[in-house]
């Protein structure tokens, strides 16, 4: 259970725009009749990919009204769940795996570039208005660790000086690439792959 | 070391591509209705005599599972779920699944739903794996246009539908029927069972749920047949398993081997060591972080399968091999595996919402040498109190790590902790003593 804080300045009103009105219902219909509530969490999505990364308080009720059911509710999985973000993040929103796969191979080293490049603290946007970052539990690329997943995308097998030319690409407006940044293709073992060696890359 | 023809997929560091194309050089959709053709029985029944068993965790067996689910749809139709929340620690297997082996999950799922007469499967996907889900939707919707799943999917008769579903980044939907929770649009809650779901699940209807892994490896187990499958491995640990191997080792991989297989095998061969040599290791976590950790000894000897982690007092869970060398400091390891478990407690049941903190805070004194001598027991007792006195088997995972580093490694701890009980030392602390004995005292 996340510690959730709910942005003081909220936005009056919110409503889908009509590509996103388009995509909402369509994923009702991926549910029974009658059990539209199953679609509020991607509703949830909708509504933070359209404002900016985060959930206002009037979205939820707005989709409270969507899928017929009470406000509270549609609170109560917005605020439960730790991917909702409920106040305002950066444009690139770091998030840092510090859990102990990732903690072993030296991702509070990460966490230090962080705090050194982006904001002193934790859910802080940058001076430049561009990021903030975030230590998150397990990203589930533990083969890969450490890794740091921006926005989206995973970005993997990171070392300090790595990290670093990551952050300033973003700030030079480029895209960097996500995936491996050892030259990895997925998670097989580097150099000594033993396993399925009759396949075109081994 | 298991002969690569034997390997269930091929495509596992994606050397061939996703695409249904290379999906189907590979083997994928070949005459899926002659599966069909043999009925439900024998789906189960090989499935039974493969004796496959559930690869998220708790191994149970699939067949007995699938048999679970009514053999004729009352007035409520059956759905088939699956999970693909992947977040114990250490694990990653299902992400790759999903990102280059989509058709062995979707035919998995086609054949799985026939033999539980579902004609719904939803695929909870982990909100982080985005990317991941994104490649499944693409694998789903070429399957759509191939007519391979849909109505009258392969030409068999039988109606079919996927929809995936994305969580949010609650490590507790993981847990069945929390997950069921969270696709009925609650917050991700575990249930108290019985009703178990394969009689009472989504929306109240019957619900067969199956991790990736078990469903993907399905189809090639039909084709080949539950006697192969279960000739490798050893008795009621059969197959073949992906397992993870992180953390301290020189090339941390993701690799398809029997089970049974040495643990000091992966490690040295396929991860490329131990950092610092094999001597330099510390302790092994066999199967993601809700598993009690194994001190070298029994690694040097351990085999990889349900069974024998079990003799060993822990489990293969996930199969997430997290290596700890020397270098690190081992009780904050698991300090940190506490916070994740802190974190990650839904809150529904006292013991875990409170005890998880606990835990957390008193490892993080060990950690530090703040603790007193006392307080090893005391947390010992408290992951006692946690374990079995909560609805999920959440309370079990969160303690059963703390469990084994006391087991193991206790020494360690009261090494470092050296503090008498603060009561003793601090007399004039008023707070601190029982205000009783200050008033005998003054009296």
């Amino acid at each position: 259970m996340s510690l959730k804080k709910v942005s003081k300045n909220q936005p009056d009103n919110f409503e889908f725009d009509s590509k996103n009105l388009k995509e909402a219902e369509k994923i009702i219909t991926n549910y029974p009749k009658g059990k539209q509530k199953s679609a509020v969490m991607a509703l949830l999505y909708i509504a933070q990919k359209q404002n900016n990364n985060w959930i206002p308080l009037s979205a939820m009720k707005y989709i409270a009204k969507m899928l017929d059911m009470p406000y509270i509710k549609v609170y109560e999985v917005a605020t439960f769940y730790s991917m909702y973000n409920l106040t305002p993040v950066g444009d690139y929103f770091f998030q840092v795996c510090t859990t102990t796969p990732c903690m072993i191979r030296g991702a509070y080293k990460l966490v230090d570039v962080c705090k050194k490049k982006i904001s002193e603290n934790e859910s802080e946007i940058s001076k430049n208005g561009k990021s903030s970052w975030m230590e998150v539990e397990c990203l589930g690329a533990c083969v890969n660790s450490p890794m740091v997943q921006i926005n989206d995308d995973y970005f993997e097998d990171l070392d300090e000086e790595k990290f670093t030319k990551i952050i300033d690409q973003i700030d030079k407006n480029q895209r960097p690439k996500p995936g491996s940044y050892r030259g990895r293709l997925s998670s097989e073992p580097e150099n000594i792959r033993k396993t399925l060696l009759s396949n075109k890359h081994a | 070391m298991l002969k690569d023809e034997d390997r269930i997929f091929q495509n596992l560091y994606n050397d061939y591509g996703a695409e249904l194309d290379s999906a189907k050089k590979r083997g994928d959709w070949l005459e899926t209705i002659e599966i069909f053709n043999k009925g439900r029985n024998w789906i189960i029944e090989e499935i039974k005599t493969s004796q496959l068993r559930g690869r998220g965790g708790a191994g149970f067996p699939t067949g007995l599972k699938w048999s679970f689910a009514p053999k004729e749809v009352g007035l409520k139709p059956h759905y088939l779920v699956i999970n693909a929340d992947e977040s114990e620690p250490g694990t990653c297997k299902d992400r790759d699944i999903l990102r280059f082996e989509p058709h062995k999950l979707i035919e998995g799922c086609l054949i799985a739903s026939y033999a539980v007469n579902a004609h719904t499967c939803y695929i909870y996907i982990r909100g982080e794996y985005f990317k991941e889900g994104q490649k499944l939707q693409k694998a789903i919707d070429e399957a759509y246009s191939n007519g391979l799943i849909g109505k009258n999917a392969s030409s068999t008769g039988w109606d079919f539908d996927i929809f995936i579903h994305y969580g949010a980044g609650a490590y507790i939907c993981g847990e069945e029927t929390a997950l069921l929770e969270s696709l009925e649009g609650n917050k991700g809650q575990p249930r108290l069972k019985p009703p178990f779901p394969a009689l009472i699940g989504l929306y109240g209807c019957p619900t067969i749920i199956n991790n990736v892994e078990t469903i993907a490896v399905v189809p090639t187990i039909l084709r080949r047949g539950g006697k192969w499958f279960s000739s490798l491995g050893r008795e009621k640990n059969t197959g073949t398993k992906i397992f993870c191997i992180s953390g301290n080792v020189n090339n941390p991989c993701n690799v398809e081997e029997e089970m049974g297989v040495p643990l000091k095998d992966l490690i040295e061969k396929h991860a490329g060591g131990v950092v610092g040599g094999w001597d330099n290791l510390k302790a092994v976590i066999p199967g993601g972080s809700s598993m009690p950790l194994l001190p070298k000894d029994v690694c040097d000897t351990i085999k990889m399968d349900f069974d024998a982690c079990v003799e060993n007092k822990t489990g293969l869970g996930t199969a997430g091999i997290v290596v700890i060398n020397k270098d690190q400091d081992i009780i904050k390891c698991m300090a940190r595996i506490a916070r994740f478990y802190k974190h990650e407690s839904c809150g529904q049941c006292t013991p875990c919402r409170e005890g998880s903190g606990w835990m957390w805070r008193m490892l993080e004194r060990m950690a530090k040498g703040e603790a007193t001598r006392d307080e090893v027991d005391m947390l010992m007792d408290v992951t006692k109190q946690i374990e079995g006195h909560t609805i999920c088997a959440f309370g079990e995972g969160s303690s059963w790590p703390v469990q084994g580093l006391i087991r193991n490694f206790k020494d360690e701890i009261l090494e470092r902790n050296k503090y008498d009980p603060l009561i003793q030392r601090k007399k004039e602390v008023p707070y601190l003593v029982d205000q009783h004995i200050l008033e005998k005292e003054n009296a």
